[in-house]
């Protein structure tokens, strides 16, 4: 059982919350006492941030579209299957077919390691994300 | 923001425009009721009656889309009144003769009639305003999401620097961004034009650094923007999509152009914790780690870059986007191995100066530096623009009214204006699966005034077809007088009602930015 202090995963205003941990499984959020936004003061998204991350729901499995059905597969297939897809459309197109969406829910270092991959390895600018959205 | 968020308690005035900031920044408002508390002023320009207008000492109900008329119109009284700040002009700003020029041949009557506010209104916010001593302006996407978006913060921008309202503590310009990473995914360059920190992808100088640093060769073209791309049509130049936790399928305006679109991609691959609207449409889907299976920063909206912890290890086989980006790369044949993201982030340092001194080991330690952040003893930067802008001086850019792009005929005579609600967030990914979420917020209402209400019959709980010369869709009717007479409002949450198959995809030329707030729309009561 541990409390581990993050930061929201939902708007801009960047509160500090604990997570709740009990045998593997986050089962309860609270704020910060002293963090400068948040002030001991969540909002009803925050108070309940840790109903979505046990959903059954959850993907846990990569999936690929065989005759027409997404069907789990290993991460090697996965992988493979989408860096020879990629190469083949990057190749054909001389690098204007490939478009990436990045996301402005995943952290600074993901951001940073997927515009890195599109312009070094995809060769193309052809990255956004839903800032204007 | 230029300013933080705990500097809003402090302001003397605040100026709130197009943002519902109880429902979407439950923070931001908090400190302005706070200051509203020490005896602040409250200006709200919204066309909507939200929950901060009703405590606002001053309401301006704009027609939608007449944001730079009333602005005009509140600068041009700041000069009549002789209330601009002459020194700062002089000193931090240039062009402003342009910009007194143009306001000199606004006839005011005129440009309040555009508003449809009352000039005598009008001319007491900009006195409350351009009188205080510290005053902030915060604004949101009822501002930006409009074919004149552009020109709409260029307006409040002149009218901060008209009033010298910025560089000082407690005073400033406050766009609030809405997403929890929205400001560090632009920082860390996920953008058509720029690498991380602003660097231009055209500018040979620092093309040269990333390709040094990243020992290959980049390209010096822009690259097609958000919509650009799903927009892009089922013959379009894209052939393939990479998306990582996004879902444009519920997100983007005009719907049916995405999904002809996407479903026409040769490719599509996409990351994300749930499947989607947009993951149901994928030829591979990796199953990423939530933010509790992964550690990393986020930047906030006061630009302050803060540490997401890991609590527990992934579930199932999921891995979290990081890793699953650097083993794509090495499928691929580049080399993109880290020991950490605090690696990641040691290199994003070298790189992107306004992130020079963000160190994970220094974030740790604190509640996270606001960047510009230079080096390593560098404390981080609360406000902007003290003694200078970051292009030098000001630039006043003069901008007149632009209606917009679909306005209501009569074929479809209400304006439809889409935005968010507080138990919800952005596509519902996530809260849509959070059982006390959807208990207090489960279903799209769409708020339609009392007076359009009696003369289409309709009841609170009445089920509307709502269209536009987009698509349509069935939505329950909630009778209130937040909305103006000729105008409905929705959220884009739900799948059930996916609100963007209406929504104009007409956008601004500049920022891309899609005009949301204005789509003419019918209503149809449907008969149980």
């Amino acid at each position: 059982m541990k409390d581990v202090l993050t930061t929201c995963v939902y708007c801009g205003c960047g509160c500090g919350v604990y997570l709740h941990e009990d045998q593997g499984r986050i089962c309860g959020a609270f704020p910060s006492r002293n963090h400068p936004v948040s002030r001991n003061n969540l909002c009803v998204k925050g108070w309940n941030i840790h109903e979505f991350i046990h959903h059954p729901a959850r993907l846990t499995e990569p999936l690929l579209r065989k005759a027409g059905h997404l069907t789990p597969v290993s991460w090697d297939e996965a992988l493979t299957y989408t860096a020879t897809r990629l190469t083949e459309i990057r190749d054909q197109t001389a690098n204007q077919g490939l478009g990436v969406l990045s996301s402005a829910k995943c952290t600074n270092e993901e951001n940073y390691l997927l515009q890195k991959f599109t312009r070094a390895v995809l060769k193309t600018n052809n990255i956004d994300q839903c800032a204007r959205l | 923001m230029t300013n933080s968020i705990n500097e809003i308690a402090q302001a003397q005035v605040i100026l709130v425009s197009g943002s519902n900031t109880t429902e979407a920044h439950p923070q931001v408002a908090r400190r302005m009721f706070d200051a509203i508390d020490r005896g602040a002023k409250l200006i709200v320009i919204d066309p909507r009656r939200t929950r901060l207008a009703e405590h606002a000492h001053i309401h301006l109900a704009i027609r939608p889309g007449s944001d730079i008329p009333l602005l005009n119109a509140m600068m041009r009284i700041i000069l009549d009144e002789n209330l601009a700040d002459d020194l700062f002009i002089e000193m931090r700003t240039e062009n402003y003769h342009a910009l007194r020029d143009m306001l000199y041949q606004l006839d005011l009557d005129e440009t309040a009639e555009i508003t449809g506010v009352p000039l005598a209104k009008i001319s007491a916010a900009a006195q409350l305003y351009a009188r205080a001593q510290k005053a902030v302006v915060c604004y949101c996407l009822g501002v930006t999401q409009h074919i004149c978006g552009t020109n709409n913060v260029q307006s409040i921008a002149n009218l901060a620097m008209l009033t010298g309202h910025v560089e000082k503590e407690f005073t400033g310009v406050d766009p609030l961004r809405g997403q929890n990473n929205v400001q560090g995914a632009c920082d860390m360059g996920a953008l058509p034009g720029h690498f991380p920190s602003y660097q231009p992808v055209n500018t040979a100088e620092y093309r040269t650094k990333f390709e040094q640093a990243w020992g290959t060769e980049l390209s010096g073209t822009p690259g097609l923007s958000l919509m650009e791309m799903t927009h892009s049509g089922p013959q379009g130049a894209i052939r393939g999509m990479l998306i990582m936790g996004e879902n444009p399928m519920l997100s983007d305006p005009n719907l049916k152009k995405v999904e002809a679109t996407l479903k026409n991609l040769d490719l599509l691959v996409v990351s994300d914790i749930f499947l989607t609207e947009t993951a149901a449409l994928a030829d591979v889907v990796f199953p990423a780690a939530s933010f509790a299976e992964k550690t990393g920063t986020f930047t906030n909206s006061e630009r302050r870059v803060q540490m997401v912890r890991q609590v527990i290890p992934p579930l199932g086989s999921c891995r979290s986007d990081g890793e699953i980006i650097m083993a794509l790369s090495q499928v691929m044949g580049y080399d993109m191995r880290y020991e950490s993201m605090a690696e990641v982030m040691e290199e994003i340092a070298l790189l992107a100066p306004i992130y020079g001194g963000m160190f994970h080991d220094r974030i740790e330690g604190c509640w996270g530096l606001q960047w510009p952040c230079w080096n390593r003893d560098h404390a981080g930067t609360s406000f902007l623009h003290k003694y200078y802008f970051t292009r030098g001086r000001g630039h006043f850019v003069p901008a007149t009214h632009e209606a917009a792009a679909e306005l209501p005929d009569a074929d479809f005579p209400f304006i439809l204006n889409t935005g968010r609600v507080y138990h919800q967030y952005h596509t519902g990914t996530m809260t849509r699966q959070s059982s006390s979420l959807n208990r207090e917020a489960s279903e799209a209402l769409l708020e339609v005034n009392p007076q359009d209400a009696a003369r289409l019959g309709l009841r609170t709980g009445d089920w509307v077809e709502l269209s536009s010369r987009r698509g349509s869709a069935t939505v329950k009717a909630h009778i209130t007088e937040q909305v103006a007479k000729g105008s409905v409002y929705t959220s884009f949450h739900f799948p059930a009602v996916a609100i963007n198959l209406l929504t104009s995809d007409a956008r601004d030329p500049k920022a891309q930015c899609p005009e949301y707030k204005v789509s003419a729309v019918r209503l149809e009561k449907i008969n149980p």
